[in-house]
């Protein structure tokens, strides 16, 4: 391990978090926008062109707002809570590959920080650590109603694991590899490689589970929107109520990248075209997750677990079983 | 250097870690410094190289076990202290140093003869994810099964111990007695 790898290490990292937590505040500004747009209002529109810099707006309320730490709140957990949403978020990320390997300067970049072996079972693991936050957010809180968000974001999260995870094995087993690099080189004849037309079950199961994974909304009970209230982050104010916003962002951007990578050829062959069908694929996934929450409304709580245990669960493993025959004979 | 340096910091985080989780008396700061233990534990297995055991590491000890402990702490009010009863400290203390020097001994022993021969060695070309799976099934495909199977008890076990009407059996039962039961299935809470 030399030093020309830890600086370009260190470098990838600075700039994967400048660039994402820049985009979960654009994220926030388009979420409104396009909500705006498919219930016929225009949205943000006083800051700025467009309420462009609503976003801006947003970040010095939220930085400058006070940081109030209620009584009786076991203040060490309460306050490491949000951070640990954004943090295991972004460390997710480390085994994505946002782009194809491009030359700068006669230098190779790989626009990966770390190419680890077992790439989607790391990416999903921390994913699902980042559970932690929402739980000691709300037991920390000393207030039922974010203790009750905690159980349902701790049970959302644990079922729904099962799901990615089973769905995401489907596609592992064809093609022998945890690595995303590898799923992506498995994808890169065109279109007619892609994962999606072999396993369309795995692919619509993996989608729905990314929804509970990220909290969004069909399965966005865990803030208890029909109580008026935020769930776990009831008790949070300023920043550090933001962190649970850039966390859940961030984490809807990098499942978008994982969806097309693991399914829909990711960045191709490798060249520029290829990058920008990833972008693009990214996008759809990113404007999809809106769309469903102009579109539906949140499932109940027994519906939600129901809809895991009884219906998805059997099918992801039906669909190993199946995978696995035909991959035999 | 830096697998050194990243050696000690992860060691010293993961004492730091479980050292709260042992002395506090606040269950939210155990459960949180005892999950943070787990995943820098995973720290050593990716420097080792082992990345498959560093994620199965993270997922099944901090995604799985510690997020079941911390269902069964919502019973109880998390954000006030734990009144413990203080025994004998000596004998605590005592057996605790006894068990970790003896640990540390059966873990140490084989490192003072040398020569030690892997029955299973690495083999060339392989990933490690493939790896894992080729002792698995080999070496250890007994344990490995016999895991299963208790798994297998656990969950038969939790079925009968959280579904409905679990206590009846159908086959020792008259048809009346059936019909009386199928009567009464419209009173579920839940479907």
């Amino acid at each position: 391990m030399d030093t020309a790898y830890l600086i370009e290490t260190v470098i990838k990292v600075v700039i994967l978090l400048l660039v994402f937590s820049a985009l979960a505040g654009i994220g926030t500004y388009f979420e409104r926008k396009i909500l705006a747009f498919m219930q016929r209002r225009l949205g943000p529109m006083n800051v700025g062109p467009y309420g462009l810099l609503q976003v801006a707006a947003d970040g010095i309320k939220l930085f400058t707002k006070e940081d109030i730490i209620p009584a009786n709140v076991v203040a060490p957990i309460f306050k490491i809570a949000p951070v640990i949403t954004a943090a295991t978020a972004f460390m997710a990320a480390a085994a994505i590959p946002f782009l194809p390997q491009f030359t700068l300067f006669g230098y190779t970049v790989h626009p990966i920080i770390a190419d680890i072996d077992i790439g989607i079972l790391y990416v999903l693991g921390v994913m699902a650590v980042g559970l932690y936050g929402p739980l000691l957010g709300g037991m920390a809180s000393a207030n039922k109603f974010s203790l009750l968000s905690a159980a349902r974001a701790g049970a959302v999260f644990i079922s729904y694991e099962v799901v990615s995870g089973l769905s995401a094995l489907a596609p592992i087993m064809m093609v022998g590899s945890l690595s995303l690099v590898d799923f992506n080189n498995y994808q890169a004849d065109g279109i007619g490689s892609w994962i999606v037309w072999s396993q369309p079950v795995a692919f619509i199961l993996f989608w729905i589970a990314a929804f509970a994974e990220t909290g969004r909304t069909p399965f966005h009970l865990i803030a208890n929107d029909h109580e008026i209230i935020d769930g776990f982050g009831t008790e949070y104010s300023g920043m550090r109520w933001g962190l649970f916003f850039i966390g859940e962002y961030a984490n809807m951007f990098f499942i978008s990248f994982v969806i097309p990578i693991l399914f829909l050829g990711g960045f191709g062959d490798g060249s520029v075209l290829g990058a920008f069908a990833l972008l693009g694929k990214m996008s759809f996934f990113f404007f999809f997750f809106l769309w469903t929450r102009a579109a539906w409304p949140d499932v109940r709580p027994d519906q939600l677990m129901w809809l895991c245990w009884k219906v998805l669960m059997p099918i992801a493993v039906i669909n190993v079983v199946i995978t696995g025959l035909v991959m035999m004979f | 250097m830096f697998e050194a340096i990243a050696f000690y910091l992860f060691a010293f985080l993961t004492i730091a870690m479980f050292y709260i989780t042992v002395t506090t008396s606040q269950a939210l700061y155990a459960l949180s410094a005892l999950a943070a233990g787990m995943i820098f534990i995973s720290a050593f297995f990716f420097i080792l190289g082992a990345d498959f055991l560093g994620a199965a590491q993270i997922i099944v000890y901090t995604g799985a076990v510690m997020a079941l402990y911390a269902f069964g702490m919502m019973f109880f009010d998390t954000t006030r202290d734990v009144k413990e009863k203080q025994g004998n400290e000596f004998i605590v203390v005592g057996f605790a140093t006894f068990a970790a020097v003896l640990i540390v001994a059966i873990f140490a022993a084989p490192l003072v003869s040398t020569n030690m021969t892997a029955f299973y060695p690495m083999v060339e070309d392989a990933g490690n994810t493939q790896q894992v799976g080729m002792v698995l099934f080999t070496k250890y495909l007994i344990p490995f099964e016999v895991a299963a199977v208790m798994l297998l008890v656990a969950m038969v076990a939790g079925i009968v111990l959280a579904g409905k009407k679990m206590d009846k059996s159908l086959t020792l039962m008259n048809a009346e007695e059936i019909e009386l039961l199928d009567a009464s299935a419209n009173t579920k809470v839940l479907s």
